[in-house]
């Protein structure tokens, strides 16, 4: 090791793979995806990797990806669901990694759920 | 990208429970469900739970899933990794939200509540065998602080500062050590650890080295910035082979990485450090002892002055600290000594790790702030008595310390209440006793371990606590009278008063307490020939009574055949053949057998 730079870039690199380390507290966004075998079928895999990786590659801190098991409207997946702290949940329905890139830049960073994607009575 | 992590407790309490099946398995069933990538699974260091064990947690949910076993990973796998349902019956009991599918955060539980983890802040964090993961976690930053914003003056001063005291038993104040050291001239000099943890029970230090082993290897190097010294050692007994395996893995990738070796962050210091191996004798872990050993001779303590500060190892300039010191000081250069000395009592700053053992629900690692009540420990993190018995008394700092009566449970324990009491903080070893514990039996046993390691150098050790050893014997078979009781005492003083080294000077420590504290117990030894918890052989006997239906179970239960009677007839032990070995009571299921 020759300069504190190295030491720091070691941390930040390695930071952001153990962001996923750590308990979800109350403080926490939480992106919450559908994991049962419906929502797995449907390509839930791929969406909570997206989510993942737009996380990361955002350096978005106090944001937590974690799944769930089934959400009962197993046609309707893959689904999502977003907790703000303070807000009312947001439930997002047939969520492709496209449209992961649009939740995250639209509703996570700037506040504004992404109308398109939401669940609604007639679905 | 990760999404899970898989936490696998590696220490050793839980490597016991075949810890690394369940690892292994994990990575079978990652790699089978083609989740390589998705998933990692991590062997970390003790999370302190080790009754509970083998722990496993999965992140971010923070499940704590406790006493797993090889055959629960499936379902572990299958349900939570892979389809996000929590495994609820293998949850610690306390983190179950009723009726609901999350787990309740960890650190609100009981066991957690009341603990502040400073040491042991990367065990059960990190992954050991990875330097990197220490650095994402601030490792190594304290070092670069060090050696390129202050002088190794302004290391010793924040040391001192802080008021952190030597963490192996004495709380001699780091800093001033560190003083000493620095203000010797002399071009070599050495910077040793001690992780000779010896005390029985006691395993704070093992699990350090085994779940942060870089956290002491920094603190070694910062030592060596700070009194000018370019090698250090660390003496650590052969009988912790996966603490000592880390402590290799982690030297190696520190060297890798150019933390340790030449030229460390291009400021010119060079820093190397070297592990050597104890055989085990208890003596070893006292300082002039231990550095003897590492010179290559036998583990035998000398006289000091002259102190290893000015004349240490190899006759150079020497600091010795033990492992949980060190795990302090990467952490006070980086956050300040105002950070650490706002922590615990007044002359007790930072927090002190223990190892809770004996007759408590929970056994484990626990990590409080200076000052926090024995009840505290005792009823809240440790979760009480187990089977309803009563707390009689704590046993703390090992053979070296003293037994703290139930009458003083609300004492805050740091180091002067401790030794105000006749005990002392000792290493952290920690030892809980309920009513079935006799407090002679007690003394006896530190005692027995106390003349098997004393090394012989010194009469007043080697044959004091011999004969000390008798007269306790005395006690416990009923040969004792009143005038023992008062020799045994002037024993005592004069071993503390003339021996050598600390193992001689605090050996009569857990004969002195218990005296003090239990002398009722002592005096129904010596004037009734009893042992009022029924633990001294030669002071009990068996009878049986007149709830006896003759079962005949005790008959055929007893290993000397000592019982007779006939089947429905009350039965009668022959008091000539019985051992006392109480299999009889054990098994009767009419509580017709009273020991008396």
């Amino acid at each position: 090791m020759k300069s504190i730079e190295e030491l720091k870039a070691i941390k930040a690199k390695v930071q952001a793979e153990l962001n996923t380390r750590d308990a979800v507290g109350d403080a926490d966004t939480r992106i919450v995806v559908g994991m049962a075998t419906c929502g797995i079928a449907a390509g839930a895999r791929p969406v909570l990797n997206a989510f993942l990786e737009e996380v990361k590659n955002r350096h978005l801190s106090g944001v937590k990806v974690t799944q769930t098991g089934c959400l009962g409207m197993c046609r309707l997946e893959p689904m999502v669901e977003v907790y703000v702290p303070g807000k009312d949940k947001v439930t997002y329905i047939k969520i492709t990694p496209d449209a992961v890139k649009k939740i995250i830049a639209e509703h996570i960073v700037n506040g504004n759920v992404v109308s398109e994607y939401v669940i609604r009575n007639n679905n | 990208m990760i999404r899970n992590h898989v936490l696998i407790c590696g220490g050793t309490g839980c490597t016991s429970g075949k810890s690394r099946n369940i690892y292994e398995r994990f990575n079978t069933l990652i790699a089978e469900n083609n989740l390589t990538g998705e998933v990692q699974s991590v062997m970390t260091g003790c999370f302190g739970l080790c009754a509970l064990g083998p722990v496993v947690v999965v992140y971010p949910e923070g499940a704590f899933y406790s006493q797993v076993k090889e055959a629960d990973v499936d379902e572990i796998v299958s349900e939570h990794i892979i389809k996000g349902r929590i495994v609820k019956r293998l949850l610690y009991q306390e983190t179950v939200k009723e009726g609901e599918d999350g787990v309740s955060s960890l650190s609100e539980t009981s066991f957690y509540k009341k603990q502040m983890r400073l040491a042991l802040r990367n065990c059960g964090v990190i992954n050991p065998e990875n330097i990197e993961e220490y650095i994402a976690y601030d490792g190594y930053a304290a070092l670069a602080k060090a050696l390129t914003e202050m002088t190794p003056q302004q290391v010793v001063d924040t040391l001192k500062a802080s008021g952190l005291r030597g963490r192996g038993g004495a709380g001699f104040p780091t800093g001033n050590k560190w003083q000493f050291a620095k203000d010797v001239p002399g071009d070599t000099k050495y910077v040793c650890c001690n992780a000779d943890e010896g005390d029985p029970g006691a395993f704070m230090d093992r699990s350090v080295l085994e779940g942060d082993p870089h956290a002491v290897l920094e603190a070694m190097a910062i030592a060596g910035y700070a009194i000018g010294s370019d090698q250090g050692y660390i003496y650590v007994r052969a009988e912790y082979p996966i603490a000592v395996a880390r402590l290799e893995v982690a030297i190696k990738q520190a060297k890798e990485y150019g933390l340790l070796g030449d030229n460390i962050f291009g400021t010119g210091f060079n820093f190397d450090v070297e592990i050597r191996l104890g055989a085990g004798a208890f003596v070893c872990g006292e300082e002039t002892a231990l550095m003897t050993s590492i010179e290559g001779n036998r583990g035998e303590p000398r006289p000091r002055p002259p102190f290893p500060a000015v004349k240490g190892l190899f006759a150079k300039p020497t600091i010795l600290n033990n492992v949980e010191t060190y795990a302090n000081v990467p952490q006070i250069i980086l956050k300040g000594s105002e950070w650490f000395s706002a922590i615990g009592t007044e002359k007790s700053k930072g927090t002190k790790v223990f190892a809770l053992g004996g007759k408590i629900q929970n056994t484990g690692l626990v990590e409080v702030p200076m000052g926090t009540t024995l009840r505290t420990i005792i009823e809240d993190i440790g979760g009480g008595i187990p089977n309803g018995k009563k707390f009689k008394s704590a046993q703390t700092g090992g053979p070296s310390g003293g037994c703290i009566p139930a009458s003083l449970i609300d004492i805050a324990i740091d180091y002067e209440s401790l030794l105000a009491i006749g005990s002392m903080m000792g290493s952290g070893g920690l030892i809980v006793m309920d009513e079935d514990s006799c407090m002679v039996d007690i003394a006896k046993f530190f005692l027995e371990f106390t003349v098997e390691e004393s090394c012989g150098k010194c009469t007043p050790c080697r044959i004091g606590t011999k004969r000390l050893l008798e007269l306790l014997e005395k006690v416990t078979n009923g040969s004792a009278t009143l005038a023992t009781l008062e020799e045994m005492e002037r024993l005592c003083y004069y071993i503390k008063d003339n021996s050598l080294c600390g193992l001689g000077q605090t050996a009569p420590n857990p004969v002195l307490s218990t005296l003090k504290y239990f002398k009722d117990e002592y005096l129904a030894h010596v004037t009734e020939k009893r042992c009022p918890a029924g633990v001294c052989k030669k002071l009990i006997s068996f009878k049986i009574n007149e709830k006896c239906v003759g079962c005949t179970l005790c008959a055929r239960k007893c290993p000397v055949s000592a019982i007779n009677g006939k089947v429905k007839e009350k039965h009668m032990i022959d008091k000539e053949k019985c051992i006392k070995c109480g299999v009889c009571a054990e098994n009767c299921k009419f509580k017709a057998i009273d020991r008396v």
